[in-house]
């Protein structure tokens, strides 16, 4: 942490004025080493909290599990050890979950970036009718609970059907549970994992674009679609990024959305929740008699692989993170 | 020529309105098709018995059965509801209070800034889907811990205060749901990563001019906290509760959401699932409203 007792620059507005005389001075700086300081040792509790159970989860996935029951280790590993990684890794069938994960998550989150885009300008830049009404549907999706309709869905994809059309030529509702297909169609219409937090954002982001830009490019020539490609996104880099992550991590670690429509495929996320069981399973198949795991070890296992999940999204976080941190906070959310 | 130049005015805008609406083509047809039926479904599914046959489910209309199943015969939902909101108002407020002052802290310039920033915005990732239930199943180990705490003697700084203040006597419930929230100060860090980051962009609108105007005026930074920076981001305020509270009622260690789930999935009984899931989020809206309503009587706009 490089941040101890420094002389921060007056932020709030830089309350006193110069004084002349050097006791205000010395008090003033007495002051701000002090704010300094409290605001030092604040922030150094608190990401220490963040970042602790992180660490703790390090520790302990490097431990035996004798070192896991002894209470002289604490936090450094005695007997050091990657067993457990590959054990988690075996369990999970990390590569054929991992490479699954990979691919639906960047697919879906391309996806909703590009639907929520096109979306989100058409709301900041285009006056149409009922608009107000449409906006307030997108809100109404950012409120309404999956588990509302969720039900319904399960229903709709089961017998899925598109007028009836289908059931008339075929005679019967096509089953569309298990496969990927029902949640690309929901992703392509702006319906999937938060998106209507997407489209908040990025037209929160369009709106504030100054329309005597759009009007040049316009009189110089430009189309509407050129406009939009060549004006428009290329300005739009930093939310569509962190829209992206922002996607890319949600769906990563989705449970939800990923065991009611992607229930056979072997996804990270679903395969982390069920990770204690397949313990179980595992060492009883292994074994042949039934056992039941101990909680310390289990508990260890768990850590590791929600590290493995954890894993990838941090190096991508921190690749991303300049980028992403700042762009969110000079996007400016009005109301 | 006037009404020339408005008929060609209103062409153009005509025009516009059809590539807007073209612009919004994906979304009027997902809403269309995957959020209106299915909610006009799972409303009228929850006055229905329904049973799934091969091939298809037929609905018999139960009238009221279902919400009468879920509030009176359930032995558990309406105790979850009743906690569910009472846990979500303390949790809410203290997640905004938290994620105020951290977005002011965090605007301030220091050293070290971008790595505070980055670790903050962590819990973005470490509270999102799966993770975040596994965290709270753990409650064996949780369990486990206190009691080797308990066993080793361990003196935490809250149990001492608590100690003291409650032998002071003094309103002791308040003193009770505030401990609560400070032993719970992880999970409270940990839900607001996103209103965070909503605070930061919000104070970088207002412009530093303001401050100067204001400590010209006299104010000192503390009275300019609450006159100039509190009003500018009222607003903002509004976004962040609103966010919290859908937030906090669709997290997926929700009791009430844990229900709904496992009478959808394991009881397969669709119609009460429904009618739990919807009384559930008529009550989250109305409770929205009415407090949305009264924090926007106070959001101060500036023009």
């Amino acid at each position: 942490m490089s941040n101890t007792a420094v002389m921060s620059a007056p932020t709030q507005g830089g309350a006193q004025a110069k004084p002349k005389m050097s006791v205000y001075k010395r008090r003033k700086i007495a002051t701000q080493f002090c704010i300094s300081l409290v605001r030092f040792i604040l922030l150094f509790g608190m990401c220490f909290m963040i970042i602790q159970p992180i660490l703790n989860k390090v520790s302990v996935s490097f431990m035996t599990e004798e070192d896991l029951y002894d209470p002289v280790v604490v936090n450094i590993p005695a007997h050091f050890t990657t067993e457990n990684y590959q054990l988690s890794a075996e369990i999970m069938s990390y590569k054929e979950a991992f490479k699954n994960s990979m691919i639906i998550s960047l697919t879906i989150a391309v996806l909703q970036v590009i639907v929520c885009t096109l979306v989100g300008y058409g709301f900041a830049r285009y006056d149409f009718p009922l608009k107000n009404v449409l906006f307030g549907c997108v809100l109404l999706m950012i409120v309404v609970p999956p588990q509302v309709i969720s039900t319904s869905l399960y229903l709709h994809f089961r017998f899925f059907d598109i007028f009836g059309l289908v059931r008339a030529i075929t005679g019967q509702a096509i089953n569309l549970r298990g496969s990927v297909l029902p949640y690309y169609m929901m992703s392509a219409g702006c319906v999937g994992l938060k998106n209507g937090l997407y489209i908040y954002l990025i037209r929160q982001f369009f709106r504030n674009i100054p329309k005597e830009l759009e009007e040049a490019a316009y009189v110089d020539g430009c189309g509407t679609l050129k406009t939009f490609f060549v004006i428009m996104l290329p300005d739009a880099k930093p939310i569509l990024t962190s829209c992206f992550l922002f996607a890319f991590v949600w769906q990563w670690t989705d449970g939800f959305y990923s065991s009611m429509f992607l229930g056979t495929t072997k996804l990270v996320s679903t395969s982390l929740a069920r990770i204690v069981d397949s313990l179980g399973a595992f060492i009883m198949r292994e074994l042949g008699i039934q056992t039941s795991v101990s909680v310390a070890y289990s508990n260890c296992i768990l850590s590791t692989g929600t590290l493995m999940i954890v894993l990838p999204l941090i190096i991508l976080y921190l690749f991303a993170q300049r980028g992403f941190v700042e762009s969110l906070s000079s996007t400016g959310i009005k109301m | 020529m006037k009404k020339k130049l408005n008929g060609k005015v209103s062409g153009l805008e005509k025009k516009r309105a059809v590539t807007g609406v073209m612009f919004c083509m994906p979304f009027i047809l997902g809403f269309l098709f995957f959020m209106v039926k299915p909610m006009a479904q799972s409303f009228y599914m929850s006055f229905c018995d329904v049973q799934v046959g091969p091939g298809q489910f037929d609905l018999v209309w139960a009238g009221f059965a279902n919400l009468d199943k879920a509030f009176k015969v359930d032995p558990d939902f309406s105790r979850f509801l009743l906690e569910g909101f009472a846990k979500m108002i303390v949790y809410s407020l203290a997640i905004m209070v938290f994620s105020f002052f951290v977005s002011l802290v965090l605007n301030q310039e220091f050293h070290g800034r971008a790595l505070v920033r980055a670790i903050f915005f962590l819990p973005v990732i470490l509270s999102s889907g799966v993770i975040l239930g596994l965290e709270s199943n753990n409650s064996v180990i949780a369990a486990i811990q206190a009691d080797i705490s308990d066993s080793l003697s361990g003196v935490s700084i809250t149990t001492v205060l608590e100690e003291v203040l409650k032998t002071a006597g003094v309103g002791v419930r308040a003193y009770e749901e505030v401990f609560v929230l400070i032993d719970n100060i992880y999970d409270i860090a940990l839900a607001s990563g996103i209103q965070i980051i909503v605070f930061l962009s919000g104070l970088q609108t207002i412009p530093k001019s303001m401050y100067e105007a204001a400590s010209i005026e006299g104010c000192t930074s503390w009275e300019s906290l609450w006159k100039v920076t509190f009003p500018m981001v009222s607003s903002i305020f509004l976004v962040n509760w609103v966010y919290t509270i859908v937030d906090f009622s669709m997290r997926t260690d929700n009791d009430v959401m844990s229900k709904i789930d496992d009478i959808m999935v394991l009881q397969l009984n669709y119609g009460l699932s429904s009618a739990m899931a919807w009384s559930y989020f008529v009550l989250t809206m109305v409770f929205l409203a009415i407090s949305s309503f009264i924090i926007s009587r106070r959001v101060y706009y500036y023009e």
